[in-house]
């Protein structure tokens, strides 16, 4: 197929989809909303090295701390660093920490998830026991701990994150499990003799799938807080990396001298795309558990 | 299932601070230091033992209340922990008192005014709330409220040297190490106010973040105890709305609100160590903070647990509370 035709063809697809969702009500204007916004933010991200004033880590580009101005339409930094090409660029590390981050929750959650709640008995007695004492505890504090003996890097952040947000996964699927392995269907597909696996892959996984993906979408927004938050308490990137939440961090010390353009416009960024990961995974949640929302 | 529960976390606290990469005596020194200081400091902090023994002592000590050894100065952990935990207290009780009040209020105008507009702008506050990181909330209030309107102070708990006393009684002493009520008692009404003003910005700034959830939930209770009959009962012998509302309606849809507030306790934690940090506010979180900027392992680790038992003993507290206010409930 040619990829004229290709193109026409998700369009084709696509608009439909889009009026559909457009008619579901603020739940589909929700996850319309959302995607744009996170979709914007992501070609901001990519097209940043190219739209870029100045190097955004390159200091005494200007004057320091100077405010909003036709040169610097965001103003500078204490370091004298282009605040409008460190806003483009900051994304690229929490869209990074967050994309993994959400990797590594679903490669653990989702398959420990699904057997213990399918197996039953004392492994999901056990591993629910352990999935709820990590739930209960204030994320951000355990994060830090984590964070603090790993040590700073995308990798380690992101893993730090990720040990704080399996349990939201492993509880969504166990209860979706535990409902789904009940039903009729599936006792039909025991009687033609499917197996264990089988059951849980083919059967019961397809309808876990929309869960799961609703989970997901907010579980971006919860990683971006938390990465953004981990580096206000100094367990970040170092200074050489492009990144709103450090930004923040330094912008709170110059607020005493009315310094407000240093943390604004990061900040905003940051609020727009968790925002942007928010919307979505509400709405789709409210699309697919219709009855969980009100 | 609080003791396996608090069994299981204190076991991976123990396990993420010592046998995660890079032992946390060696990770303190960040620079090479020569093998005899170090078994010297392993030593004095029992970091040289093997590790099952270490595990037990860990455990042992908590029982006593003892929270470990500072890096730092070898100075007790459970000390710092419990001169600043009032701060965090008081700044927790607080938030929670915003936190209910906003989201309470605006979850009832948003069920009275179902589907119109302000029911829409109530609820896309309420998402908004979630994504707004709480120490960006925290540095537009300073901006706005302590720098260019001067109204309230940009950060710490009080003015220096004028903390309370408490009550002194002859030669009886008693504080709470909370300051609003340390200066009732010392019945100084000047540090109360001064008490108050320097709690205002850091308890609305946690207690917007975390008010999202507490529309949601009242709003939707309330949108089915308002179709109730009772209601309707109410609302025919002629009482005032506000009654039918608030009198009647709420107090029904009260008990969710109370366990979301359990729930909500850590993620109130977890806030606070951020809002400390950016109101130069001396509690728990801030100590935290501090003590990860100076690779402070056993003291982090102190923390940690602390915030983990206040936690378990909050959700054990409000299972008691539930079972107290709805007698359906039995254990």
């Amino acid at each position: 197929m040619s990829s004229k035709r290709l193109q026409g063809r998700i369009v084709v697809q696509f608009l439909p989809a889009l009026t559909g969702l457009a008619r579901r009500g603020l739940a589909g204007w929700a996850i319309i909303a959302g995607a744009v916004i996170v979709a914007a933010m992501a070609i901001m991200t990519i097209v940043s090295p190219w739209i870029s004033p100045y190097n955004p880590i390159a200091i005494n580009v200007g004057p320091l701390l100077s405010p909003p101005s036709s040169q610097f339409p965001l103003g500078t930094n204490h370091l004298g660093q282009d605040m409008l090409s460190r806003v483009y660029s900051g994304g690229a590390i929490m869209f990074q920490v967050s994309i993994l981050s959400v990797i590594v929750c679903l490669v653990i959650g989702v398959p420990i998830g699904l057997f213990a709640s399918y197996t039953g008995g004392y492994t999901d007695k056990l591993v629910s026991l352990v999935m709820d004492s990590i739930y209960a505890f204030p994320g951000l504090v355990l994060a830090i701990a984590i964070a603090a003996m790993l040590g700073p890097g995308v990798v380690n952040m992101a893993l730090s994150i990720a040990v704080v947000y399996v349990p939201s996964y492993f509880r969504i699927i166990r209860s979706q499990v535990l409902t789904i392995k009940e039903l009729p269907y599936v006792e039909a597909a025991h009687m033609m003799g499917a197996k264990g696996r089988a059951t849980l892959f083919s059967y019961i996984l397809p309808n876990v799938i929309p869960s799961i993906v609703a989970v997901a979408t907010i579980n971006f927004a919860d990683a971006i807080l938390t990465a953004a938050g981990l580096t206000f308490v100094g367990l970040g990137l170092p200074v050489s990396t492009p990144d709103w939440g450090w930004d923040l961090t330094y912008g709170r010390r110059l607020l005493t001298s009315g310094t407000w353009w240093v943390i604004a416009f990061p900040g905003l960024m940051v609020v727009l795309l968790a925002l942007g990961f928010t919307l979505m995974g509400e709405g789709l949640s409210e699309l697919f558990n219709p009855r969980l929302q009100k | 299932m609080t003791i396996p529960m608090i069994m299981l976390l204190l076991t991976f606290v123990f396990l993420v601070v010592r046998v995660l990469p890079g032992d946390p005596a060696s990770l303190h020194f960040e620079k090479q230091v020569d093998p005899q200081t170090l078994l010297a400091f392993k030593r004095q902090l029992g970091l040289d033992k093997p590790i099952e023994v270490q595990y037990i002592d860990y455990l042992l000590s908590l029982l006593r209340g003892d929270f470990g050894k500072s890096m730092q100065d070898f100075s007790p952990v459970s000390q710092q922990i419990f001169s600043a935990f009032p701060a965090t207290l008081e700044l927790a009780i607080c938030s929670t008192i915003v936190m209910i009040l906003v989201g309470v209020v605006l979850g009832v105008q948003a069920s009275r005014s179902y589907n119109s507009l302000p029911d829409h702008s109530i609820r896309v506050f309420g998402t908004a709330s979630y994504a707004i990181p709480v120490f960006f909330l925290g540095e537009v209030m300073i901006m706005v409220f302590a720098i260019y309107f001067h109204l309230f102070p940009a950060g710490d708990r009080i003015y220096a040297g004028m903390a309370p006393t408490g009550l002194t009684l002859r030669d009886v002493h008693f504080s709470t190490g909370l300051y609003v009520i340390d200066s009732i008692l010392e019945g100084n009404i000047g540090k109360l106010a001064m008490s108050l003003r320097y709690l205002v910005l850091p308890s609305i700034t946690l207690g917007t973040v975390l008010c999202g959830i507490f529309i949601r939930l009242t709003r939707g209770n309330m949108l089915e105890t308002l179709q109730l009959d009772f209601v309707t009962a109410a609302r025919a012998r002629g009482l005032k709305e506000r009654t039918v509302v608030y009198g009647y309606a709420l107090r029904n849809a009260f008990l969710p609100i109370l366990t979301m507030m359990g729930l909500q306790f850590a993620a109130l934690l977890a806030g606070a160590v951020l809002t400390e940090t950016t109101f130069s506010w001396p509690g728990l979180g801030r100590y935290l903070v501090d003590r990860v900027s100076f690779r402070d392992y056993t003291a982090i680790q102190g923390v940690v647990v602390f915030f983990g038992l206040l936690v378990a003993m909050v959700s054990l507290a409000v299972d008691i509370i539930y079972a107290y206010l709805d007698p359906r409930i039995r254990f």
